[in-house]
Order: C-alpha cells, then sequence, then structure tokens
C-alpha cells in the first residue's frame, strides 16, 4: 500500500515528465512504419504479426495469466474468428459482409466457442484441463482440415482465398494511399489500425485486472476454495474468463484474415497455441507490460535469427547445415525450460505472481 | 460382421500399445501428480532409434536371424529411451518438485520441442519407413485378417503389463514406488530414498515407451519426428479412461480406446451416410439416386475419438473406469 502511495505521489511531481515521455513514445510508434518501410516492407509486416500476437497473447493472459487455468489449445478460438472472417468476406460462398458486423460475430462466435469447451472442464484440476483444451484445439483443426466433404464449407487444406481487406467507406487497406504528401502502403495501415486495437485490447486488460472480476480471478487462481468461500460464483467467473479470452483471439482471428487475404488450417495448429503461450510465460504471466514484451520479443528474434543464422553458417561451413527453423524452435524449448528454472515468473513479472512462486519454493 | 471382427482385431492392436504408452503417464502421475507432456516424443525417439539400428545391422549382418536384429535394435531403442527420461526427470522436474503446477508443465512442454526438434535435426523432416526385414505372415480368422505382427504386439504388451505388475506389488522397488505415491513425506521419514524412486518411475516408463514407440514403427511401417505428440495424447486420454494412477486402469483403458477409435473409424462413415435418411427430403433421394452415398463424416475423422472419449469421461465420469489413485498432496 504505501509502495503505492509513493509512487502516486512520485508521479505527481513529475507529471509532466510523463506526458513528455508518453508523447514522445506515440510520436516514434506513428513515426516507425516509414523507418520500416526504408528498411523493407517485410519488416512492416512483421510487426504487423507481433501485435497481432500481442494482442492474442493479451488474450491468453487472461485465461492463464489472470485466472491461472492453463490453455493449450487457445488458437482454436482464433482459427474459429479467422474462417468466420474468411467464410463471409471472400468468394467462397459469395459473401462479402462488412467488418463491423464479421468481426463482433467473429469474436462472438469464439466466446460461445470458449464456453463451450470451458462448460463442461471448469471441474476439472489445472492439468487435465489443459490436456482436454489441447484436445479441443486438435478437434478445432481436424475439422477445419475435413470440412470440405460432403458440403464444402472450409475448402480443406487448401484454405479460403481472396478475402476481402479492411474497408472503412473508401478507405481499402490494402492499397496504397497519398495522405499530405505521405505514402502509405497496406500494411502501414494496418499497423496503424492493430496498434490502436492493441492498445484498445490492453487498456481492457488493465482496467480488467483492478476490477472486481480481476480480483476475483487472481482469488481462483490463488486458492480456489477459499475463494469459493468468500463468495465467488467460481464457475461462472471461471467461464467469463474462458469467453473473454476467447473474444480477443476471435478478433484478432478475424484481423490476421482481412490482413492476410489467405488462410489454412495450418495456422491453427499445436505449435502456434505453444507459441502464444510461450509469449505469456516468458513476458510474466499476468502482467500487461511483460506479456506484450514477451509477444513482441518472441515475434522479432526469430526473424532476426532467420536473417544470421543462414548467412552465419555459410560464411563459417559454406552452406546451410541446420534449417534455422529447427535452431528456432530449439531455442525456444530451451528457453521455455530455463525460463520456468529460473526465472518462473517470466521476464517482467507481475508483482503477486512473483510472490507467488518465490513462496513456493521456498516451502 | 467380418469388418467388426477386423476393426476389434485392429483396435486390440492399437490399443496395446496405447496401454503401453498409457502406464508410463498413470506411474508417473501416480507418484508425483504431473502429466509428463514429453512422453509421447520418448515414443517417438524410441522408434526412431530402433528403426536406424535395425537398418544399420540388416544392412551391415545379411546373415544374421531377423528376430536378432530387431531384438537389439529394441535394447538400443530401450537404452537410448532410459537415458532421455533420466534426464528429462533430472533436469527438468526434478528442480520444479513444489512449484505450482503449471511451471513442471510448461517445462514438459519445453523439454517435448527440444525432443521433437533434435528429431528432426537427425532423422529429417520426411517419414522414414521401417526396415520390413521380418517375414509377416497373416492369418484369415472368421474373415479377420491377422497379421503376425498384431499378434506379436498383442503377446509382447500382454507380457509386459504383467512384469511391471509383478515389479510394482512384488519388489522391494514397487513398495517403494507405492509408498512414496501415497505420502513423499512419510515414504521418506520411513527411509524410501524418493528421489530414487522417482528417477526408477520415469526411467521404467520411458522403457515402455521405447518398446512401444518399436511396436507401433512396425506396424504402420513408418516412423515420422511429430508421431508422438498425437500418440502421446491418445494414450494419456486411455490413462485418464482408466482413472489415472491406476495400473489396471491404464491398461482396461488403452485397449477400450483403441477399440472405439478402430470401430469408429470403421463405422462412422456407414453411420453418418446421409443417404441411409434419405426419405426425409425430396432434394437428398434426387441425389442419392446419383451417387449412393453422402457421408457427412468419414473415417479421416478417426483422430477425433480419442478425444471425445476423454471429454465426455472427465464429464460423467472423471475419476476414469476403475478409479484413480493419487494420494494426497495437499
Amino acid at each position: 500500500m504505501r509502495y503505492a502511495a509513493d509512487s502516486l505521489a512520485h508521479l505527481r511531481k513529475h507529471r509532466s515528465a510523463v506526458w513528455i515521455s508518453t508523447g514522445a513514445v506515440a510520436f516514434a510508434l506513428v513515426l516507425l512504419p516509414f523507418v520500416l518501410s526504408s528498411v523493407g516492407t517485410a519488416w512492416v509486416r512483421i510487426t504487423n504479426l507481433a501485435i497481432l500476437f500481442a494482442i492474442l497473447s493479451l488474450g491468453l493472459n487472461v485465461v492463464v495469466g489472470f485466472a491461472g487455468l492453463l490453455d493449450l489449445g487457445y488458437i482454436a478460438f482464433y482459427g474459429v474468428g479467422a474462417y468466420c472472417y474468411a467464410l463471409l468476406a471472400s468468394p467462397h460462398f459469395g459473401l462479402h459482409l462488412p467488418f463491423w458486423i464479421i468481426l463482433p460475430l467473429g469474436a462472438g462466435l469464439a466466446c460461445i466457442f470458449g464456453i463451450l469447451l470451458g462448460a463442461p472442464t471448469l471441474k476439472l484440476r489445472g492439468d487435465y484441463l489443459a490436456i482436454v483444451t489441447l484436445g479441443f484445439g486438435e478437434i478445432v483443426r481436424i475439422f477445419l482440415n475435413n470440412l470440405s466433404q460432403p458440403v464444402n464449407i472450409t475448402n480443406g487444406p487448401q484454405g479460403v482465398t481472396l478475402i476481402d481487406p479492411f474497408k472503412i467507406d473508401g478507405l481499402v487497406f490494402n492499397r496504397t494511399d497519398t495522405l499530405l504528401g505521405l505514402t502509405f502502403t497496406g500494411p502501414m495501415k494496418y499497423y496503424y489500425l492493430l496498434l490502436l486495437l492493441l492498445i484498445g485490447v490492453m487498456l481492457v486488460n488493465v482496467r480488467l485486472q483492478d476490477s472486481r472480476l480481476g480480483r476475483a480471478w487472481v482469488a481462483i487462481r490463488e486458492d480456489e476454495l477459499a475463494a469459493q468461500a468468500m463468495g465467488i460464483n467460481t464457475r461462472n467467473v471461471k467461464l467469463l474468463a474462458f469467453a473473454m479470452g476467447a473474444s480477443f483471439g476471435g478478433i484478432a482471428g478475424g484481423m490476421f484474415s482481412a490482413m492476410q487475404g489467405f488462410i489454412s488450417p495450418e495456422s491453427f495448429v499445436l505449435t502456434e497455441s505453444i507459441n502464444v503461450l510461450a509469449m505469456v510465460v516468458l513476458g510474466g504471466m499476468g502482467n500487461v507490460w511483460g506479456v506484450v514484451a514477451g509477444a513482441l520479443l518472441l515475434s522479432f528474434v526469430p526473424e532476426v535469427l532467420r536473417y544470421i543464422v543462414a548467412p552465419v553458417q555459410e560464411a563459417v561451413f559454406g552452406r546451410v547445415i541446420i534449417d534455422p527453423e529447427i535452431i528456432r524452435m530449439l531455442l525456444f524449448g530451451l528457453a521455455l525450460v530455463l525460463m520456468m528454472l529460473y526465472r518462473p515468473a517470466g521476464l517482467w513479472p507481475s508483482r503477486t505472481r512473483k510472490r507467488e512462486f518465490d513462496e513456493a519454493l521456498h516451502e | 460382421m467380418d469388418i467388426f471382427l477386423q476393426q476389434v482385431v485392429n483396435g486390440l492392436t492399437l490399443g496395446s500399445v496405447y496401454a503401453i504408452v498409457a502406464l508410463g503417464y498413470t506411474m508417473v502421475y501416480g507418484i508425483v501428480q504431473l502429466i509428463n507432456f514429453a512422453h509421447g516424443e520418448v515414443v517417438m525417439i524410441g522408434a526412431m532409434v530402433a528403426l536406424s539400428v535395425i537398418g544399420a545391422l540388416a544392412g551391415a549382418f545379411p546373415g544374421v536371424p531377423a528376430a536378432v536384429i530387431v531384438l537389439s535394435g529394441t535394447a538400443c531403442a530401450v537404452v537410448v529411451c532410459m537415458a532421455v527420461g533420466y534426464t528429462m526427470e533430472r533436469v527438468a522436474y526434478r528442480p520444479l518438485r513444489g512449484a505450482p503446477r503449471l511451471a513442471p508443465l510448461i517445462t514438459a512442454i519445453g523439454i517435448s520441442i527440444i525432443l521433437q526438434h533434435s528429431a528432426l535435426l537427425v532423422w529429417s523432416r520426411n517419414p522414414l519407413s521401417f526396415p520390413q526385414i521380418v517375414r509377416n505372415p497373416v492369418v484369415i480368422l472368421a474373415g479377420a485378417t491377422i497379421s503376425a505382427v498384431q499378434i506379436v504386439i498383442i503377446l509382447v504388451s500382454v507380457a509386459m503389463m504383467a512384469g511391471l505388475t509383478a515389479l510394482v506389488y512384488r519388489t522391494r522397488l514397487g513398495v517403494a514406488m507405492r509408498a512414496t505415491s501415497e505420502n513423499p513425506t512419510v515414504a521418506g521419514l520411513m527411509g524410501v530414498n524418493i528421489n530414487r524412486v522417482i528417477a526408477s518411475t520415469f526411467v521404467i516408463g520411458a522403457a515402455l515407451a521405447a518398446v512401444a514407440g518399436v511396436m507401433v514403427g512396425t506396424y504402420y511401417g513408418i516412423a515420422h519426428y511429430t508421431m508422438g505428440a498425437l500418440l502421446g495424447l491418445k494414450a494419456f486420454s486411455a490413462a485418464v479412461l482408466g482413472g489415472i494412477g491406476n495400473l489396471a486402469g491404464a491398461m482396461l483403458g488403452g485397449i477400450l480406446l483403441g477399440i472405439v477409435e478402430a470401430l469408429g473409424a470403421g463405422y462412422i462413415g456407414e453411420l453418418t451416410d446421409l443417404c441411409r435418411i434419405a426419405w426425409i427430403s425430396d432434394g437428398l433421394t434426387a441425389r442419392c439416386a446419383v451417387d449412393h452415398h453422402f457421408v457427412l463424416f468419414g473415417s479421416n475423422y478417426q483422430d477425433v475419438f480419442a478425444f471425445l472419449v476423454l471429454i465426455a469421461v472427465l464429464i460423467f465420469r472423471p475419476s476414469g473406469l476403475l478409479g484413480e489413485r493419487v494420494g494426497d498432496r495437499a
């Protein structure tokens, strides 16, 4: 408590400094795509995907970080949102609904899936839940892969192509526009859109964390029995965590569809679920800033590795001996293990979470 | 009828493999309350090592009987897998004993990623075919084709289950294992070396997994670096179906799951053929007159059954068919 009061006083004293630094960061974020596209448009796309994954990790953070329910099939909700957008805005069914109908619809559908998954499984112990969610993720993927027969719904492994881009009136997001003498390419426009969305999702997360609901989640995570005794309706509160996490996933999925213009079941495999989970774990479960940082880190490092590993091998051995992708995954697995052994609460842990881990280890 | 019998035989074969893998899950869970997520990958490593050794031996000593070669390949796989199992426990799980449950589960995921991609590095991305050095005669019994490999798999599984049961209920190590699973602290006070007991549980589970890997590899004739994940998941479902921590449960669960899966794959196409109910609509009748089958779900949904069984068990009977046996660790 005293710490909070101190920091508040500290903040008041330096209010102008806070405003200035916030302004500087905002300015840098606005300029970033111009800098990146001078290096190469590919980097803007990579950044966009990184932001998308940050949104996704924030969604998973609600389930894993706040409520402490390990969900290994989270990518399924992303897939549901993505397919919802793709099927309703592509030549596949000849439907071209506007985004402001489909995105909420996708979020809602993902939410329903979340409840469908949550309702029967929430009584389970944490590790059972992990396996059931994993199985659920696989089921969704198998269906996406096979629902092309006898009635072609998902178009099977080929996926859905020619998905409509984002459109607001005349502003089409995959075209290049010129405004005030500046050229805005498609990926750059998506960058600003995703950035806004990320800020929105972060705000929701931060507010959730301090809300009555957020405290209920933490209470359940720490001790479910005690939480129940304090009058928390644990079933409903856990279901809410699942539903909210899932709807964030659904929105991110819709954005992914619109941005890529093409999706296939390949993008919604178990590895991706684990990838998102690793982002949450690496950054620090339950800490919004940590999770975002973890997502950005895990999105950029592999890309950088890709640019470094192959040339270095060529320089040293004369040819590429080890596929960069394998190195990436090996490092990834190693990072998960080492993190849990040496910094179990994450690189930027939330304070309560850190205490929890420390106590458990010193018992 | 012959489809039925055939699928039951196939299910029994696959089910015995599931049972052997499920035993590994259930033993570890019974003692340390941890889902050894990487157990499926140990099966894969077993299959890969055996494949390489058998291939190399068959090439180097063409005169040696096939059975000897297969046995030595299996032995190598068992040794390698035991080493993997021990290292895994020592490095990734032991330091986290007593940490929140999420922590060892995440290291387990990390370990399985490492194992999978090391295998990818060593054995390449392509499915490798198992060397066909053993003759595989078939018997036709009441319309069902039963191959020698299937019979061997079932017999070996039964023998291993019997051996494991004897180990757990008849030896000192078994007593120590049961004591540790009931209450590790008290077992420790009674002079049981808990660390050694837990490590040997992992090692025994890994040895079983290695044999399972060889069996599944010979059965399908193929091994791939991703084969472990799904197999592990199904075996875990089997363990839960029987009641986790319960050895007899894992065996029963594995065999039941194998049969359910085989029968499901065999009949789902027929059951969801809409032409059987073509009378409900004229459009459907017209379509079925041209094409006699309008199958909603084909046998490519085979993998869904294990998960459906898992979810159903967890909803209706979370402690499994034979009841779970897990010591309380408040």
